[in-house]
C-alpha cells in the first residue's frame, strides 16, 4: 500500500474499539435503531426458511463454496478466459491501492469525470470514492442506503443495510439539509425525491462501478443481487461498466448460483429472492441498442491470498456477505456497526478484518465477542465463526505453541504477566498433586479473595471461591 | 512479475494441506412435479406478495386487458419491442384502434433518445422467457429486439408470461433451458417492482426501477 493508507474506514482508529463501544451502549438512539432492525431481520429470516431442510441447504452452500475454493487458481484462470472471450476486460489487483489505480486509469482513458456506483463492499474496502475524489473524479453512490451514508459523510454500518443506524427522522433531516427536500416522515416521498435526483446522475454518468455477488467461471457471468434497480442502472446506462470483486467470489458452474442465491437472500433480508438478479456476460453487442460498450472486471486480492494459505482460516473465504451473522450478534446489535471502525463490522468483520489490516491494528476484534455461537449457527455457508475467533485470539497473544501464529501482526496482545499466569495454570493442571494443593489453598483462603477484579467486576460481581474444593466434597461424600 | 501472476502463484503455492473439493448435491432445491395450475397458483401468490399485479388472460384477450389497464392508469405512452411477437401485437393493435396510448418502438440506440426514454415513456412492455413458481419470478433475456432498459426505465413494466412456460425452481429453469451452453449479454430474474427498505426498514416501491410490475399470464 503506497500513496494512500487503506488502514481503516475513514481512518478511524480501529484500536479505539472500547471507548466507541462505551459511547454506543449509552446512546439510546443507536440501541433502538439497531435493536428494531435486527429483530425484524431475524424474524424475517426465520420465516423465509420455513419448510426448508435448512441444514441440508447450508451443507450445499458450504460445499459449493468449498469446491470453488479448492480449485481457486484454476477457476480464476477459467473465469478470466471466459470473460475475455465474452468481450469483458479482466484486471488483477494485489491490493486495494492497485485496484483503485486500475479504476482510475480506466476512467482517465475514457476521459470520464463522473462515476455512478452500485453497492459494493469491496469498493468500500478500497475506499474507492475517496480515492477517485482525490483524483478529480466524482463518485456518487446510488443504492439508497449508500447514498444516505455518503450524504452524511459516514461509512456503512451494516453490509446489507448501510444506513440502518439512522431512523426516518434523521434521514429526513439529512436529505433536507443536503438536497433541499421537504422535511417529511413519508418514506415514499423521501424515496421518490432520491429517485429523481439519481436518475439525472445515471443519465449523465461516464462510468458505472458495481460489485459482484458471484462470478461464474464456466460461462463468464457476473451475478448481482439487488432490490432497487440501481445495480441494473449502474451496469446498463453508462457507456462503461467496471465491476470490482474479491478473488474469492468465483464459482465453477452456473448451477452453483441457484444454491447460493437461495441461501443469500433468505439469510440476508428474509426474501425468497430479491427483486432483481442481474446476470451480465458481456458488453453490448454490435446489434444491441443499449448496455455498456465496455465492461471491465477488477479481481481484487487485498489479503485474500494470505487467508487462503491456512487450512482453518480458509473458511473465512466461503463468506457470501449475507450479513446474517451481524443480524444475530448480541454484540453487534448493542454497539452498532460503526463501533468496530472497520469496513466489515460484526462477526464477519471480526474474522476477516484482522487479515486486511493486521492483528495489531485489529487486536480488539476477535475478543469483541461473547462466543455465544449464534453467528456460526446462522451462517448459510457454515463458516465456524466462533472457532475462527478463538483461533485469532490465540494468534493475537501467540498463545498456541503447537500451531505457530501466522496472521500479520500476531502476538500484538501478548502480555507477559498474563502469559505467565496461563503457563502456571497449565503447569498446575498437568500435575494432579500440585493442582489439588493449589485449589485446596484457594479454598482455604477464599475469604481473602478481593471483590474488585478490575475490568471483570466493572459490570459483573466477582465469582466467589467455594470454601471447599470439589475434590474435598466428593471425598466427604464417599466416606 | 505481473499482479496476476503474483496472485495466482500465491494461491498455487499455498502452505496448507491439499484441498479437496466436496461433492455438491443439489437435490435439496428440488420441488415436487407441480401441474401448470399449481405452478401458476404459487407463482401468482408469491409475486403478488411482493406487490406485483397478476392478470390471467388468453392469447386472444390480452391486448384487451392491456388497454383496460392502461386506461385505468391514464397511460399516455407505451414502449414496445420492434421484433418480438408481443411487440407486434401491440403495434398492430395501436394501429387498428384509437383507444390505445401512443406506442413507441425501441428501434434505435439508446444514445439517440436517452432523454426521451427517461422522461416521456410511461410503460415498457416485454415478453418473458418463462417464470419460476417457487419464488414468483419472471425470466427476462433482453436482446437486440427487446433491449435491457425496456423493463427498467419506464415507471410501469408490463410482462407477458405464458403459463405453460412456468418452471418450479430457478434450478429447473436453468437446467431445462440449458443456460450453461450460452448466456446472453444480460439475463435477468425479476420478482416484483423495484423497492427499497433502506429507510428504517420501511418498504417503498419504484426507487430506481419500475414502481409497478404487471404480469399478463396467458393460459
Ligand atoms: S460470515 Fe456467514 S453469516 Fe456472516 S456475512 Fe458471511 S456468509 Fe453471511
Amino acid at each position: 500500500m503506497s500513496d494512500h493508507a487503506h488502514a481503516s474506514a475513514h481512518h478511524i482508529d480501529v484500536k479505539e474499539f472500547h471507548p466507541r463501544a462505551q459511547a454506543a451502549i449509552h446512546n439510546p438512539k443507536i440501541r433502538q435503531n439497531f435493536r428494531k432492525a435486527m429483530d425484524g431481520l431475524m424474524t424475517k429470516r426465520k420465516s423465509a426458511f420455513e419448510g426448508w431442510d435448512l441444514e441440508t441447504l447450508r451443507d450445499l452452500g458450504s460445499n459449493i463454496r468449498m469446491r470453488a475454493l479448492a480449485n481457486l487458481p484454476d477457476l480464476l484462470e477459467q473465469l478470466e478466459a471466459k470473460l475475455t472471450e465474452n468481450g469483458i476486460k479482466v484486471h488483477w489487483a494485489v491490493d486495494a491501492d492497485e485496484a483503485c489505480k486500475i479504476v482510475r486509469d480506466i476512467c482517465v482513458a475514457r476521459d470520464a469525470k463522473s462515476v455512478i456506483k452500485g453497492k459494493s463492499m469491496v469498493s468500500e474496502e478500497m475506499e474507492l470514492n475517496h480515492y477517485l475524489q482525490e483524483h478529480g473524479i466524482d463518485a456518487l453512490e446510488s443504492d439508497l442506503g449508500e447514498y444516505i451514508v455518503q450524504l452524511a459523510e459516514e461509512t456503512p454500518s451494516h453490509i446489507i443495510m448501510p444506513a440502518i443506524h439512522k431512523n426516518t427522522d434523521e434521514i429526513s433531516q439529512l436529505l433536507h439539509d443536503k438536497t433541499g427536500t421537504d422535511l417529511s416522515h413519508d418514506v415514499e416521498y423521501l424515496t421518490a425525491s432520491a429517485r429523481l435526483q439519481l436518475r439525472e446522475k445515471f443519465r449523465n454518468a461516464d462510468v458505472g462501478v458495481s460489485g459482484v455477488n458471484f462470478a461464474v467461471a464456466e460461462t463468464g457471468t457476473l451475478c448481482l443481487v439487488e432490490n432497487e434497480g440501481n445495480g441494473r442502472m449502474t451496469t446498463t446506462v453508462p457507456p462503461c461498466h467496471i465491476a470490482v470483486t474479491g478473488i474469492e467470489k468465483v464459482v465453477p458452474n452456473l448451477e452453483d448460483v441457484t444454491g447460493l442465491l437461495a441461501l443469500l437472500t433468505r439469510s440476508a433480508t428474509g426474501q425468497h429472492i430479491t427483486t432483481y438478479f442481474n446476470m451480465i456476460s458481456g458488453p453490448r453487442k454490435p446489434d444491441e441498442l443499449d448496455g455498456p460498450e465496455e465492461v471491465h472486471v477488477v479481481l481484487v486480492d487485498n489479503g485474500r491470498s494470505s487467508i487462503f494459505q491456512d487450512d482453518e482460516l480458509l473458511d473465512t473465504l466461503k463468506c457470501i456477505r449475507c450479513g446474517a451473522c451481524m443480524n444475530h450478534c448480541p454484540v453487534y446489535t448493542r454497539v452498532g456497526g460503526h463501533t468496530y471502525g472497520t469496513t466489515y463490522p460484526g462477526p464477519i468483520g471480526k474474522i476477516l478484518m484482522p487479515h486486511l489490516i493486521g492483528l495489531d491494528e485489529g487486536r480488539h476484534l476477535p475478543s469483541a465477542s461473547s462466543l455465544c455461537g449464534a453467528c456460526g449457527e446462522v451462517c448459510p455457508v457454515k463458516i465456524p465463526i466462533p472457532d475462527l475467533l478463538v483461533r485469532l485470539r490465540q494468534e493475537s497473544v501467540d498463545g498456541d505453541k503447537l500451531h505457530p501464529a501466522k496472521v500479520r501482526g500476531h502476538g500484538a496482545k501478548r502480555n507477559s504477566l498474563e502469559a505467565m499466569v496461563w503457563k502456571g495454570w497449565s503447569f498446575m493442571h498437568a500435575k494432579p498433586g500440585l493442582y489439588r494443593m493449589g485449589t485446596g489453598m484457594a479454598a482455604k483462603f477464599h475469604k481473602l479473595q478481593p471483590g474488585n477484579l478490575g475490568a471483570w467486576t466493572k459490570y459483573r460481581t466477582a465469582p466467589k471461591l467455594a470454601p471447599k474444593t470439589l475434590h474435598q466434597r466428593m471425598k466427604e461424600r464417599n466416606t | 512479475m505481473s499482479s496476476r501472476d503474483t496472485i495466482l502463484q500465491r494461491l498455487r503455492n499455498r502452505s496448507g494441506g491439499e484441498l479437496r473439493a466436496p461433492a455438491c448435491d443439489f437435490s435439496v432445491l428440488k420441488r415436487p412435479d407441480w401441474s401448470t395450475a399449481e405452478k401458476l397458483g404459487l407463482f401468482q401468490k408469491t409475486i403478488e406478495s411482493v406487490h406485483a399485479e397478476v392478470h390471467r388472460t388468453t392469447e386472444m384477450d390480452w391486448i384487451e386487458k392491456l388497454i383496460e389497464l392502461m386506461a385505468a392508469r391514464g397511460v399516455q405512452s407505451l414502449l414496445a419491442s420492434n421484433g418480438t411477437e408481443v411487440g407486434h401485437r401491440v403495434t398492430q393493435a395501436a394501429a387498428a384502434r384509437d383507444d390505445f396510448p401512443e406506442v413507441r418502438v425501441y428501434d434505435k440506440a439508446i444514445e439517440q433518445w436517452q432523454e426521451e426514454l427517461f422522461s416521456t415513456v410511461d410503460v415498457g412492455i416485454t415478453s418473458t422467457r418463462g417464470g419460476i413458481a417457487e419464488t414468483g419470478t419472471l425470466i427476462l433475456w433482453p436482446s437486440s429486439d427487446e433491449p435491457r432498459l425496456m423493463s427498467l426505465v419506464p415507471p410501469i413494466h408490463v410482462a407477458v408470461l405464458y403459463a405453460s412456460e412456468l418452471y418450479s425452481t430457478f434450478h429447473e429453469a436453468m437446467q431445462k433451458q440449458n443456460w450453461r451452453n450460452g448466456m446472453p449479454t444480460n439475463a435477468l430474474l425479476v420478482s416484483g417492482p423495484s423497492k427499497t427498505a433502506d429507510i428504517e426498514q420501511t418498504l417503498a416501491y419504484g426507487v430506481h426501477g419500475p414502481k409497478e410490475l404487471i404480469v399478463l399470464v396467458i393460459e
